[in-house]
């Protein structure tokens, strides 16, 4: 018997696809008791969200199958328990937080309803489930309580959900919290108020508290303890900050290494010269001002970065550059033309100087486009820049240019990892050699070993190729390893405008102080540290 | 939502005129209707008559004027066939149509949202394999193939069930069961679809997660989610049977709109071919509305 109220002993699952097997999880091992905040941490396909789905018995079986181990909960092992007696310990016992709360939340009913939901398939009367979940919605702080009952989940902000998410998984006070990715979709003061409510919360009830993560920050900001997994295997375990500083696995020192906003900060030249100039640019929507006089200077060979909170106006921004979207008032100067005025001919002409890569290559790469196709479209469209004979040559050129090997010009997106598919987007960005890439979140839905890559990359083109970069961003960390230039955009407007040692180092606003600390540093000292001084400056 | 339903009903007058402009000029192109109206033999002045007598010798578009006012008052002429107005022709038929396919729909729906959305729930599984190959069978079964075999298998072979006809529930059933098939094949395909990506999703797996029964699973948490492309599927076959089944209703003798309008059209009853048209084309704007309307009482992100 156990003492611990999880152990999980040799855990192992494979999945049978139609490429073979793979073993997701190979004779893991931990465990997690009352009160104490455990984290799994790994990049995409390490297993992570594997071995909790196997404590929740959400593996799809086939293609699933766990084929050793045990998952001890309370004494018992939930894998030789009837799919029934499981289904009354989920949502009672041991209850679980998504990653992304608006896919996890069901549109077509509203809130109060699905909170009510998780005490009535456990036998609570309805009245008393309804009265509950009022209580609940007011605990984890949504504003106007009863009417949120009523409205539907896309009614509420990002931030909100969550803690909607919150309120339902603990309806029945469960032993075992599972929390898997519960910030990586939310703004960082977002992210640093939710990992607060979940710690009052454990506080509260003595929880254990499971939280699966890909983010150094949050394992140091919340974590007691910390399991690295890699390629199903579970790598290191221990304390958080021993492991952070005295990591002996080379995976985990790669991941500790990797983490960005460590490295020195650019000292642009004073000496460029601009080569996009914007002035007091407005941009409404249906009454909702999403752009309020923004302007800036843009140097040659420079990268600025476009930092805020979602709402901030930063997409809209390099919407409106590019011309996807129309501007009210003001102008973009690029080299000496407006932007914003200019004809279809002449801007037609200028496209080619302005690329843009996006969040997600998955989406933004044509699934059923080669790889070659989708570089060399961009010849197709502007003539004059290639002849055809020269295609080939030239994909395999810009293929090596970004780190991929020629030969695999005739591949599908699908065949690619999530960091090579962003190289084969930055490729078909510079197929029209541009002098300005708007980097739209590029590199947030990236690990982070490949996230350092691929910035890597980026401020090599930018020093080889003299390529400006507009680089839109929400992590701060990656900012500052990157930027020369930083702005931060709040409501529309800029906030702050300064080299990234200023806004770093000495930021002046209120605002750009109060992002700069919700930020999570991976080094759990220095994040007991910033947490104190933020639970200061909100008390202030 | 009531000027959602403004915009719309106005959409839909124009769409209503447009269709008048057709049938009106496309009938008078077919030539004089006193050729139709009157004898092969009838005198000219008995022809001049007869045109002074129903506005024939105004201009053309003053015509169309008095037929778009009849036309607001349900005025659709007298059947030439029948001797009596073709409004009292048509609506008979079209409400023993409408009878059939509400029957015939409810059926449909019902049955088809259950097997599709158990064969949803185990993918590959035995029931799936069966749901899938009937339903593809049924969507690609020829209606008038089927109505004859059937014809010949229930009421002739086994002398089960009536031939044609609409006395009692009996005569009911070869025709509902003949029209069931089609769209049961291929509603029972798009709730599959729907339903498995529904289940995929991340809401089921939060329900899971609660420890919600498979059953409300599938019947509260993914269905309700899974209707919208379904009831767009359920929309477009409905209307398809409002129109009038004309192949099953011809071989059935059944007394509907569509069997009427094959009738008439032999018949050069024009009056009552145009009837049929108007009044199956509001009833098919309705349905549309009943529709669209229902999107957003499923769907609370979906507001007009």
């Amino acid at each position: 018997m156990t003492d611990h109220l999880l152990e999980i002993r040799n855990l192992s699952v494979e999945f049978h696809t139609a490429a073979g097997t793979v073993h997701a999880v190979r004779d893991v091992s931990f465990h997690l008791d009352r009160g104490e905040t455990l984290a799994i941490l790994g990049e995409s396909g390490s297993g992570k969200s594997v071995s909790a789905s196997a404590i929740m018995n959400l593996i799809d079986m086939p293609p699933g199958r766990i084929t050793s181990g045990q998952v001890l909960f309370g004494g018992r092992d939930l894998l030789h328990l009837s799919d029934e007696a499981r289904r009354d310990i989920n949502g009672s016992q041991i209850a679980m937080i998504f990653q992304d709360p608006l896919s996890h939340l069901n549109p077509v009913y509203d809130v109060g309803w699905q909170i009510a939901e998780t005490m009535i398939v456990h036998g609570t009367p309805r009245a008393k489930a309804n009265s509950e979940a009022l209580r609940l919605v007011t605990r984890v702080g949504i504003p106007n309580p009863e009417g949120a009952l009523r409205k539907y989940p896309h009614e509420f902000s990002g931030g909100q959900r969550q803690r909607l998410m919150i309120a339902m998984a603990l309806a029945m006070k469960p032993d075992l919290l599972i929390a898997d990715e519960p910030t990586t979709a939310l703004d960082v003061t977002v992210q640093a108020e939710v990992l607060s409510l979940l710690h009052e919360l454990q506080q509260e009830t003595g929880m254990g508290v499971l939280i699966i993560t890909h983010d150094l920050g949050v394992v140091a900001e919340i974590a007691d303890r910390v399991v690295v997994m890699n390629a199903g295997e579970i790598v290191e375990a221990g304390i958080t900050r021993e492991v952070y500083h005295n990591a002996t696995h080379p995976y985990t020192r790669k991941l500790i290494g990797a983490a960005p906003g460590k490295g020195r900060m650019h000292q642009p030249g004073a000496e460029a010269e601009p080569v996009l100039q914007v002035r007091d640019v407005v941009k409404d929507y249906a009454g909702f001002r999403a752009l309020d006089g923004v302007s800036f200077d843009l140097m040659a060979g420079q990268t600025l970065a476009v930092v805020g909170e979602s709402g901030s106006g930063k997409s809209t921004l390099a919407r409106i550059l590019l011309r996807l979207d129309e501007a009210n008032s003001g102008t973009a100067l690029w080299k000496g033309r407006d932007l914003f005025t200019m004809p279809p001919s002449e801007l037609f002409k200028i496209r080619r100087d302005l690329q843009m890569v996006f969040q997600d290559p998955t989406q933004s790469l044509n699934p059923r486009m080669s790889v070659y196709q989708l570089i060399s479209e961009a010849w197709a469209i502007h003539p004059d820049i290639l002849p055809r004979a020269q295609w080939k040559a030239r994909v395999a050129q810009l293929l090596q240019q970004v780190g991929l090997r020629p030969d695999m010009a005739n591949r599908y997106p699908h065949q690619f990892s999530g960091g090579q598919r962003q190289r084969i987007a930055i490729a078909r960005a510079l197929a029209l050699e541009p002098k300005l890439i708007v980097c739209d979140e590029a590199v947030s839905a990236l690990d982070v070993s490949v996230q350092a890559q691929v910035i890597a990359l980026l401020d090599d083109l930018r020093k080889t190729m003299g390529i400006a970069f507009i680089f839109i961003a929400h992590d701060l960390p990656v900012v500052r390893d990157f930027a020369d230039h930083v702005m931060v955009m709040q409501k529309g407007r800029v906030v702050e405008l300064g080299t990234v040692q200023q806004v770093f180092d000495a930021p002046q606003q209120p605002y750009t102080q109060a992002l700069l600390a919700a930020g999570l540093d991976p080094d759990p000292d220095v994040q007991t540290q910033r947490r104190e001084a933020r639970l200061a400056l909100a008390g202030a | 939502m009531s000027s959602f339903i403004r915009k719309r009903a106005f959409a839909s007058l124009i769409s209503l005129i447009g269709l008048v402009v057709i049938v009106f000029f496309l009938s008078r192109l077919t030539g004089d209707p006193t050729d139709l109206f009157l004898p092969i033999e009838a005198p000219e002045e008995m022809r001049q008559q007869f045109r002074e007598l129903n506005g024939l010798n105004d201009p053309l578009l003053v015509q169309f004027w008095n037929y778009l006012g009849d036309i607001v008052r349900l005025d659709f002429g007298v059947s030439l066939r029948r001797a009596q107005p073709a409004i009292d022709v048509v609506l008979p038929a079209f409400l023993w149509t409408l009878q059939l396919a509400a029957i015939t729909m409810a059926l449909v729906t019902g049955a088809a949202i259950v097997v599709g959305s158990l064969a949803a729930f185990r993918v590959g599984g035995i029931f799936d394999r069966i749901a899938s190959l009937t339903s593809l069978i049924g969507a690609s079964a020829p209606d008038f193939w089927v109505a004859i075999v059937a014809i010949v298998v229930f009421a002739v072979g086994l002398g089960w069930l009536p031939t044609s006809g609409t006395g009692t529930v009996w005569h009911w059933i070869l025709p509902v069961g003949v029209l069931f098939i089609r769209p049961f094949g291929l509603i029972v395909q798009v709730v599959r679809g729907s339903m498995i990506s529904a289940l995929s999703s991340g809401y089921v797996k939060t329900a899971r997660a609660k420890g919600v029964k498979s059953r409300a699973i599938i019947f509260v948490h993914a269905l309700r989610n899974a209707m919208l492309p379904v009831i767009t599927v359920i929309g477009d076959q409905a209307a398809a049977l409002l129109n009038g089944a004309v192949i099953v209703e011809t071989i059935f003798g059944f007394p509907g709109v569509g069997k009427l309008m094959i009738d008439s059209v032999l018949q050069r009853d024009f009056n009552v071919v145009l009837a049929t048209i108007m009044i199956t084309a509001l009833a098919i704007f309705i349905m549309n509305l009943l529709i669209d309307l229902t999107y957003a009482l499923l769907d609370p992100r979906i507001r007009y």
